[in-house]
């Protein structure tokens, strides 16, 4: 079995990911989308390392991305929180500050 | 006599003191006087006694010089005491400006400065009791010393410069001192004495004036101010042109008469005297008779030697005119310092003409007895007015002599001696002047001198009347004053004291302060000329050699440095005895007439008045002098003052305004250009920027979301690009 249904199963899963990112109106649904977008990255990582014989460096990059996409997740439910906490909603569309 | 020989040594810094005591006291009393016990007037009253005893002191070693024989003239510049006031080198011709001060002491100045001395203590003493009260007391203690400092500096100054110095500070001083009660906010005449201060000191200013440029004259021809320069440099420069004095000359010497024109009161610039009458009576006997007037009598004993027969025909002239004049005002004036005041002027006459007759030591003497009786006379007047409580005015006054005893005495021993009765000073002085006319009249047959011949005796005649009218009018008689006589209108006097705690109607004697300074100066007015005139061993022989004349001949008075002088100190006999004769008969003459009109009342002086009809208004309004100088001069420069003013409005003005106005318009101009022009780009860029910023803001929406849909679009974009590319 060839790389192509790999990348296949991490295209569909980027897809969803920046479609949960862009159009979901509750900000959890956008740190998943993130970390689905990350999930799609181990993926290829994982699959062109195989393919590329049998190498360890890309399920390396797999294992940071990993703790990276926890350490995100912390600080990502951290802002969250304090979004919350600042506009009483956890929808973007009414975090638009940036404007300013 | 040792001692009484004149040790430059000691003496040159005896006469330093003299004035400097003064000049001490008054700058004490004007800092401290208000803080001292009885605000210092003990003090100065001190000082002036210290001084006045070192004037007598070394007047009398000039009198015993004079009986020694010798020739009193002592310069300290001499002696190496003299001041450099002002050292210029390099001017060009290689000799350097020094303009250098000392002290010129002959017969005349020891003369000048005892009665000087004397008069200022007596009147220091007067102030005490009359001016008590007073609101400025010290200050008017520190102005008169500072006035008898000018005087006594004037008498010793070696040189015309600082001889003017001190001439303008007495100008200054008289100002203050007549403008006494001006300073005063509660004084009820205080715009007339603030008026009268004015006149005085503008209408001596215009003689001051000429006595500047003649000085100044005097100095480019002959390079000095030094007298004693100037009458030896006049001598060469008269032999020089063939005896003749040059006309620049006769030029200069009238503009320095014209400063004795101003400050002794002559015509027309005699103005001022009787409104100074507004000062408080002390200052008026101290302008009287020891300073101020005197001073230009002074200059003209001082400046003789440089005047040409030209300007002694003019002096002479003025001097009569004035005599006669001011005696024929004092007729009418019913003011009793008035009646004074015109006396001054005549007598002031007396001396000017008898300069100018060649008499110039005579006019020295004259002026010397007359300042003793004078003064005198003066404070006789105040004591009068004090006593009446500030009545001026002769009709209200009257049966004084029952009073105010001490007072009336001594005045009717001064009015002796003004009136010219034998054995009395004025006698003595007056019969020389008349006899200096006499003389010239008939040895020179000019108009000049029979003018002076038949107007002095008149003018004498007029004097003993006038003199024993103010007598019969004040002391004899009843007294007329009365309830009503005090504060009445505008004869209500306000003279200096301020409070009567007892407000008692009938006049009252004077303290003891006033009347001892009374009895001093009219034993010295009786005494003065007799004193001076006779010599100790044969008293009979007054006429061959007289003290005075000792001291003050001319042959002493410029230290020999004058050859000729045009003088008529020795006279014909037929001049002498005719002169004896006529003073007797005007001095009889003229009591016998007042006594007639105004104690017998043989003869109603109203209807003679009346009788002489617009003559009498002439004189009574004093000849209208005051008008024609009011019509001449005061309103045409008021006119010119106010032409200058439209001038200053509206010319001066409209350039600056206009100036002013276009600096505006410029302004104006130039802000428009800065908020269009300068402000309008600066706020189009900024405006642009803010527009192009808006418009980049649109895609800035702040939405995450978005800007991440942006991104991926951007990302794909590109994706496709390369691939399609």
């Amino acid at each position: 079995m060839g790389v192509g249904a790999y990348v296949a199963v991490s295209a569909a899963l980027f897809g969803i990911g920046l479609v949960a990112i862009v159009a979901r109106r509750n900000v959890l649904y956008v740190l998943m989308g993130i970390e689905m977008i990350l999930n799609a990255a181990n993926i290829n990582f994982v699959a062109f390392a195989r393919h590329a014989g049998n190498r360890l460096d890309g399920q390396m990059f797999a294992i940071f991305v990993i703790i990276l996409a926890a350490a995100e997740a912390a600080v990502a439910l951290a802002i969250v929180l304090n979004v919350f906490h600042l506009f009483h909603s956890v929808k973007p569309e009414g975090v638009d500050r940036l404007r300013e | 006599m040792a001692l009484l020989r004149f040790d430059p040594g000691v003496d040159f810094w005896l006469l330093l003191a003299v004035p400097a005591i003064p000049l001490l006291g008054f700058v004490v009393n004007v800092f401290l006087g208000r803080g001292l016990p009885r605000k210092g007037d003990w003090l100065l009253t001190g000082g002036m006694f210290v001084s006045m005893a070192i004037t007598v002191w070394l007047g009398a070693k000039a009198v015993s010089a004079a009986f020694a024989g010798e020739t009193f003239f002592h310069r300290s510049a001499e002696h190496g005491i003299s001041f450099s006031w002002l050292y210029q080198s390099g001017k060009e011709a290689g000799s350097p400006l020094n303009l250098t001060t000392g002290i010129l002491y002959d017969g005349l100045s020891a003369a000048m400065l005892a009665v000087v001395g004397i008069v200022s203590f007596f009147v220091h003493l007067f102030s005490i009791g009359y001016m008590h009260g007073d609101r400025r007391y010290h200050v008017f203690f520190a102005n008169i010393s500072l006035f008898t400092f000018a005087m006594l500096g004037l008498v010793l100054s070696d040189n015309i410069l600082f001889f003017f110095v001190f001439w303008e500070l007495m100008g200054l001083m008289s100002y203050l001192l007549i403008g006494h009660f001006g300073q005063d906010p509660g004084s009820p005449r205080l715009l007339q004495a603030s008026a009268a201060c004015k006149k005085a000191f503008l209408t001596t200013r215009v003689g001051d004036t000429a006595l500047f440029v003649g000085m100044m004259i005097f100095y480019w021809k002959f390079q000095t101010f030094e007298f004693t320069e100037l009458w030896r440099l006049a001598q060469e420069e008269v032999a020089r042109n063939a005896g003749e004095h040059p006309a620049w000359m006769t030029a200069a010497g009238l503009l320095v008469f014209g400063g004795t024109v101003g400050k002794s009161a002559q015509f027309p610039l005699h103005i001022w005297l009787p409104d100074a009458m507004e000062g408080p009576t002390p200052v008026s006997a101290m302008i009287h008779a020891a300073t101020m007037v005197a001073a230009g009598v002074f200059l003209l004993g001082r400046t003789y030697p440089l005047m040409s027969p030209e300007v002694l025909a003019v002096v002479t002239v003025v001097g009569t005119l004035t005599a006669l004049f001011a005696a024929t005002i004092g007729t009418t004036v019913f003011d009793i310092k008035g009646v004074l005041a015109y006396s001054t002027i005549s007598q002031l006459g007396f001396m000017v003409a008898a300069c100018g007759l060649g008499g110039v030591v005579f006019g020295m003497f004259h002026m010397v007895t007359h300042a003793f009786f004078k003064a005198c006379l003066f404070l006789c007047a105040g004591s009068v007015i004090h006593g009446c409580h500030h009545e001026q005015d002769m009709r209200r006054m009257g049966g004084l002599r029952k009073f105010m005893p001490v007072t009336f005495l001594c005045m009717l021993a001064s009015t002796l001696a003004i009136a010219g009765i034998p054995l009395c000073s004025g006698f003595y002085s007056k019969d020389k002047i008349i006899q200096s006319a006499f003389e010239r009249g008939l040895t020179q047959f000019d108009g000049v001198s029979f003018f002076a011949a038949a107007a002095l005796p008149l003018a004498a005649l007029l004097t003993a009347f006038y003199m024993f009218r103010l007598i019969f009018m004040t002391f004899f008689g009843e007294y007329r004053g009365g309830h009503a006589g005090h504060g009445r209108g505008h004869h209500d006097e306000h003279d200096g004291h301020g409070h009567h705690e007892e407000h008692a109607h009938t006049p009252h004697e004077s303290p003891w302060p006033m009347t001892a300074a009374l009895c001093g100066l009219a034993l010295l007015g009786i005494l003065g000329g007799h004193f001076w005139l006779s010599t100790p061993t044969d008293p009979l022989a007054g006429h061959t050699s007289p003290w005075f004349l000792r001291l003050v001949s001319l042959e002493s008075m410029y230290g020999g440095r004058v050859a000729a002088l045009p003088a008529t100190e020795h006279v014909t006999h037929l001049a002498h005895s005719l002169a004896l004769w006529v003073s007797l008969g005007v001095a009889f003459g003229g009591i016998a007439i007042a006594y007639v009109l105004y104690q017998r009342k043989l003869v109603d002086p109203a209807r003679i008045a009346r009788n002489l009809g617009e003559v009498y208004h002439t004189v009574a309004n004093k000849y209208y002098v005051d008008e024609l100088v009011d019509r001449v001069v005061v309103r045409p420069t008021l006119a010119l003052a106010r032409l200058q003013k439209w001038i200053d409005e509206n010319l001066v003005d409209g350039i600056v305004n206009g100036a002013g106005h276009l600096n505006r318009g410029v302004g104006f101009l130039s802000a428009w250009f800065d908020l269009k022009v300068v402000d309008g780009a600066v706020n189009g860029t900024a405006s642009l920027t803010q527009t192009l910023g808006a418009l980049a803001r649109l895609v800035q929406t702040g939405r995450v979301q978005q800007y991440i849909s942006f991104a991926v679009a951007g990302g794909l974009a590109l994706a496709a690009w390369l691939i399609l590319s």
